[in-house]
Order: C-alpha cells, then structure tokens, then sequence
C-alpha cells in the first residue's frame, strides 16, 4: 500500500482486509500465509482457498468520488460486497465514523445499512411487485419513517433522476436505462453516508450508459454524496473518479488520482491497462487552467475598462466583484465608443466549468464561446481559466500519442502544428481572447 | 495448446482406469451374494418369509400398537379433540354453510359472472362458468353443491392456515424441509381410508372428521409450492432489501411472499382441486353434499344420478379452477 498522509476526513477507512472462500480450516491456512504475504495464487495452489480480497487497505474521504476498477475476477465486486456485509468479511476492519462494520452484530449492521450505506446494484434490485414509487421509498420504509416524510424525499428522489411521472410503473415495464433510475433513486431518497455503487452502468448500451455517466456526474456537482463506484470501464472511472483504486487477484494496486494513473503508473499492469487513455477523459479543468488571469472589477467605469483594454492589447476580460466572484464577461467591442455607465450594464454572460470536469466536457463550451472558458469554484469564485489553445495542444498531444506521428510532421512541415514559434501562434490564436 | 488435448487424455485414460477396478468388486460382491442366497436357500428348503429366526419372532406388532395408541389417545385428549371439534363446526363450517345456502342463486350466479370475468378476462370462460353454476342448479343439487363448497372452504382455508407457515419454514431450514418431505409423500400416497378411521375415531361422525381427512390428503401441494416459492424468489431481490437494513420478517413479508405468490396461488389451485377430489371419500364418514349423491347412486346401481352428481363435482373444480388460475395468472403478470 502507499504511503501518505493521514486526512481528517476519512469517512471510510478500511484496514488489511481479507475474503476467503473454502472450507474453515482451509480458510485460517488462508489467512496465516497472506499474513506472510503470499499471493492469491500461492494460497490456492496451498491450501485450495479461493481469495476473493488479499489484504485490502484505504480510506474513502468525504464527498470523495472513489473508484474500485479492475477487470473481472479481481475482486472489486467482493470488496464492495464486503463494505455492506453482503459478503461476510474474513478478517480485517471496515470503520465508518469510528464504528467497525465488519465485527457489528445484526442488530448495528442492520442500523449501518439504514442510516449509512445504499447500494446500487449491476442488475438493480428492484421488486417487480412494487412500483417506482414504492421501490424508492422502500429503504425508508425498512427504517419506519413517517409516510409523509417518506413520499417527500422519495418523489424528491425520483425528481431528481429524471422519473417524474414513472411513478405507479412497475420496473418490468421500464427499459435497463429507467430502471437503474429507480436504483439510483432509491439510493438518494436512503440520504446515505456514502453511496455503493456496484457496476450501474455496465449493463446499460453504450449511448444510455454515457447519459447516465453524465447525468449522474451533474448530480454530484450539485451535492458532493461520498461514492464508491465499482466498475471494469477504463474510461468510465477516469471520466468518473477523484481516485481510482486499480484491483488485481484481490488487491489493491495502485490508488491515485486518474491523472497520477497515466502519468506515473505503479507498475507494467497498470501502465497496460492505462496505456491510450485519452486525457480528454481523465484531464480536469483544474489541471489545465491558467491562474493569472486579467480581470475587471465589476465597479469599474467604462472609460476604467476601455483604457484596461489599450492598456493590455486585450480584447476581452473577467469581470468580478469584491469578493472574486465572477459576474460576466466584457468585450471590447462591448465598451468600444461608448462613454457613460458602468461595466455592469455591458456584461455578457461567461462560458463557466467547474475545476473537476473533464476536458471533453469543456471542448464544446470553448467552440461556443469567444473568450476562454471561465474556471470557478464554490460560491461562484473565479479561479482560473482554460484557454482554447491548451485545450487544443492537450487535445493534439493525444493524436500524436495515438500513432499519428507521421500525420504530425507532415502538419509541422507545413508550419501548421504548434512548433518553434508557439507564444507568436498563440498570440494569433488568441488574438481577440483574453490574455495575451 | 498443444499440450492441453495430450493431458486430457491421459487423465481420461487413468480415470477410465480407475473406474475398471472400482466396477470388478461391484460385479463379484453381486455374483456371491446370489451365489450365497442361493446356497441358503437349498439348505434350509424355506422359500417363505420365517415368522421366527432363531428363536426371535420377526413380527412387528405395528397394528396392536396403532390400535392401543389409538385407543389411548381417544380417551385422554378427548376434550382437545372435542374443542377442535366444536371449533370447526361452529366457528367454520356452520357459518360458512348457513352463508352460502342463505345467498340467492340470481347473486350467486352473478357473483360467479363477475369472479370469472375478473379473473379470465374471456367472455366465453365467464359464460360457461356461470352456465356450469345453472347446470348444478338444474340439475336440483344447488343446496348440496353449497355443503360441499362449505366443506372445501373450510378445508382450504385451514390447510392455508396450517401449509404456510410450514411451506415457509421448510423455505428456511434445510433440516426441517428433509424431516418434513417423507411425512408429506406419505400423507400423499397413503390411501385415505387408512386415516379416515383415526379421523373419525378422534373427531366423531360428520363433517369434522371430513374436513380433517380432506386436509391430510390435499395440504401437502401447497406446503410443497409455498416451500418451492420462496426458494425460487431472485437472491437479487432479497440481498437488495437486506442491503437497505430490512429484517428477516421484512423480507419475508415484503419480497419472499408477494414474490412468491405465484407459486402458493398455484398451490391453493392444488389443494382445492384435490379437496373435491375428497368429497366422496368424507361423504363415508357423513360429509353430506354432492358425495353422498354419488354414495347413494352406487349402492342403488343408479347410474343416471351418479353422472349428474360427478358432474356436478366436475362443474364446481372446473368454475373454482378457472377462476384462482385466472387471478394468479393476472398477478404473475403484473409481477413480471
């Protein structure tokens, strides 16, 4: 396991966690030799137990995006399994807010799975007897709260995925798409700790699957619900993930941020698995933004912005008020031969990201805009900005990565590509953006 | 891959082996022991089945002891067996008899009409329900059609209240399924003369004892369905209600069952089927109704009233038959 530092905010932290499958006193062998640090392999070819999770260790911070990813038999959907007791751990801790889930008896567990964990299944589990609406309230049925609180936060719920008006359907008559809805639902109306997401999406076709991806990602901007999401999907958990914990014959063996993954590999496994990951993908907006960015105060007089304008033989700039934050975008042609008023009275609206999204997320936003696209944090805070030449240049990087390199010199022979000269064709580029 | 197909073979080859030598002493211990019988047999010159041997009977008194435990139980759980008596007679079958007689035949009629378009959805099954229903009637057996369905209702409803929690927890233990199952192939295949005795013995003459041997002979299908249903609820179902904290009743009571109830509709199908299936046989013991008909027909070589009589049993299964199919196929339906 890697070293670093402890967080305070751990909401979850599991410790040298182990699953075991066979007989009980192949079991313990099991557990003595992974204790010794034998493999998966080496445990069953010793003592014919199957290991399902080898010696598992981390910690999921709060509002975190944590990813468990590893292709099939690697022990991911087990170690999900294991959090929620699903699967009986073999040996090992999973603490939530101090208390150990894996040695709670029924009685704890059942006010863990109440209060604290929802679980999203692969192949939803929903009952077919009950309708939409039904399924989403059953958690907090399970749980005894009041009808009224109950058909709040459940139709609060199925609002929010996108189901209003599904309510009385019954699951079977839905599509794979819409029912995962109802999962994912019923997930939200549990208001849980942290969210157990155990491969949603695979089932669903590639275009649903995408919808989801980002209708699920929009959720999250809206409220930080802590996830830990299973899945076998490369694109999926760097598109997805803040980390993603790469898992192979039960272990854990890398946890790193998606770009810290491509970039800086543990090991040849994880570099083949990572190799032609697009950055498009796993590339945030925080990554890429340039923090120096020229602003107006949104006080500002016209005559104030035209001569900032001269000034910095720039065209466009950020307005924002005391407190950083962003208010609009000004133009020079905006402001141009005019005289009275304030800048206030110009703004046009700004093309805005926040500082997690992935690149490709940002691509159609700059092709729509005239300005770079404007970076901003909580409480609308301006932080940075990405420029459509960085986007481009990344962008261009992944071509050439991905064997276009002929295609490459025959574009820089022509004095198109970004060579010798980059800061005048930026200029070009950027002519009438911010910045210079 | 090459070396793959090679190996197989010479494991094939040593299983092959391996069962060779296992199938030799099979072959021999059969071959010496008919041998040894057979020699027996030539020296003791007895082919029949020795009431002794060796000076020790081999007769298992089974009969003697059923008889005084029989007998036993008789006079010391009278008054357990009085109360069961008196509690089914005037809580169940009086009432549910006075109500049926007491419903005019235009309503019961309409009532079937309605049932069977509900359940079947088909204009044509509905018409020919309620036809068959006319057909009892006309055939001057409405009143003791309406005994016989007392009965069967009584029989139903207390095999429901005995099969379920049984079917359910056979679906629970694996040991109690294994205790249960032969109790239940021998309730089925026992022949139902053996325990109207006992019945009648313990519950007097009438319609007690009826219903009693009504409910050995048909309660085994719908523990076996109840048992079979709740096993065969999807484990994705359950695991999802346990992941969101339900307890082992809630899971019971809000996926196993309502998941499950296909499978004890078509058990309580079963279990009514098999109950008129009874009625003659309690009609020995004074059930009353359509089977006594069909006893009277036989002890007077009366053909005629015989075929009216089964037909009238016919009739009554086919309408209650159509319509808890109907109903338990609309639901699996709505399950789906």
């Amino acid at each position: 396991m890697e070293a670093r530092g402890e967080r305070e905010d751990a909401i979850l932290s599991v410790r040298n966690l182990n699953k075991v499958y066979g007989e009980p006193e192949h079991v313990a062998q099991a557990i003595r030799l992974i204790e010794q640090g034998a493999s998966k392999e080496e445990v069953r070819a010793t003592t014919g137990a199957v290991v399902g999770v080898r010696d598992v260790s981390f910690d999921v911070y709060r509002g975190e995006f944590f990813v468990i990813m590893g292709l099939s038999g690697s022990g991911k959907s087990t170690l999900a399994r294991c959090l929620i007791r699903l699967v009986e751990p073999t040996t090992g801790a999973i603490l939530i807010d101090g208390e150990d889930i894996a040695r709670a008896d029924q009685k704890s567990l059942r006010e863990v799975r109440r209060t604290k964990l929802a679980m999203v299944f692969q192949h939803y589990g929903l009952l077919p007897h009950k309708t939409v609406y039904e399924n989403v309230e059953y958690g907090l049925r399970t749980r005894g709260v009041k009808e009224e609180e109950r058909r709040e936060a459940a139709l609060a719920a199925i609002e929010r995925v996108g189901l209003a008006g599904w309510e009385e359907s019954r699951p079977g008559s839905l599509s794979g798409g819409m029912q995962q809805r109802v999962g994912l639902a019923r997930a939200l109306a549990h208001n849980p700790s942290i969210l157990l997401m155990d491969e949603p999406f695979s089932g669903l076709d590639p275009l649903i699957r995408r919808d989801m991806q980002d209708e699920f990602a929009a959720l999250r901007a809206e409220e930080a619900i802590t996830t830990i999401f299973v899945t076998h999907d490369l694109d999926e958990a760097l598109k997805l993930g803040d980390r993603i914990a790469i898992m192979r014959d039960g272990e854990i063996i890398q946890i790193a941020t998606p770009a810290e993954l491509v970039t800086n590999p543990a090991d040849d496994y994880v570099a083949r698995f990572v190799e032609g990951a697009s950055p498009a993908r796993y590339m945030t907006a925080a990554q890429l933004m340039e923090h120096e960015i020229p602003t107006i105060p949104l006080g500002a007089s016209i005559t104030e912005a035209t001569e900032y304008f001269n000034d910095r033989n720039v065209s466009a700039a950020f307005v924002v008020n005391d407190q950083n934050q962003l208010a609009g975008v000004l133009t020079w042609w905006a402001v141009a031969k005019r005289s009275g008023g304030t800048v206030a009275d110009h703004l046009a609206p700004a093309a805005t990201t926040s500082p997690t999204t992935r690149l490709e997320d940002i691509v159609p936003l700059a092709v729509e805009s005239d300005h770079p696209v404007a970076v901003v944090g909580e409480d609308n805070q301006l932080i940075g900005a990405v420029r459509r030449l960085d986007l481009l240049q990344t962008l261009a990087q992944e071509l050439e990565d991905d064997g276009l390199n002929g295609r490459g010199e025959e574009l820089s022979s022509n004095g198109y590509a970004p060579t010798a000269d980059q800061s005048e064709l930026e200029a070009q580029i950027n002519r009438t953006a911010i910045g210079d | 891959m090459v070396s793959e197909p090679l190996r197989d073979t010479s494991e094939s080859g040593s299983i092959e082996l391996v069962e060779r030598i296992r199938s030799i002493p099979w072959l021999v211990w059969v071959v010496a022991g008919f041998g040894l019988v057979w020699v027996s047999t030539r020296l003791s010159g007895e082919i029949q089945f020795p009431s002794e041997v060796l000076g020790i009977s081999t007769t298992i008194p089974l009969a003697d002891w059923t008889n005084s435990a029989i007998s036993w139980m008789t006079t010391e759980f009278d008054a357990i067996f009085d109360a069961i008596t008196r509690f089914i007679l005037r809580r169940i079958l009086v009432p549910t008899e006075k109500f049926l007689i007491g419903i005019p035949w235009q309503v019961f009629l309409a009532v079937v009409g309605v049932l069977g378009w509900f359940s079947t959805r088909s204009k044509l099954t509905t018409l020919t329900l309620v036809l068959l229903m006319a057909m009892i009637g006309s055939f001057g057996y409405w009143e003791l059609a309406m005994i016989t369905l007392a009965i069967i209702i009584a029989a139903v409803f207390l095999s429901l209240l005995i099969g379920l929690p049984l079917g359910i927890l056979a679906a629970q233990s694996q040991r109690f399924d294994a205790v249960l199952r032969p109790i239940l192939d021998g309730m089925q295949t026992m022949p139902a003369f053996v325990y109207l005795l006992p019945a009648m013995f313990f519950f007097g003459l009438g319609k007690v004892p009826a219903v009693i041997a009504t409910i050995v002979y048909a309660v085994p299908p719908l523990i076996r369905l109840t048992t079979l249903g709740i096993k065969g609820v999807s484990p994705a179902a359950i695991e999802a209600a346990e992941s969101y904290g339900a307890t082992r009743w809630q899971i019971l009571r809000d996926v196993e069952m309502p998941l499950a109830l296909p499978a004890i509709m078509a058990g309580i199908n079963q279990t009514t089927m098999m109950a008129l299936a009874m009625v003659v046989i309690a009609a020995l013991v004074g059930a009353g109704g359509l089977g006594l008909e069909v006893l009277l027909a036989l002890n007077r070589l009366d053909t005629g009233r015989g075929a009216t009589a089964g037909l009238s049993i016919v009739a009554l299964a086919i309408i209650i038959d159509r319509i808890t199919q109907g109903f338990a196929r609309r639901y699996e339906e709505s399950i789906k």
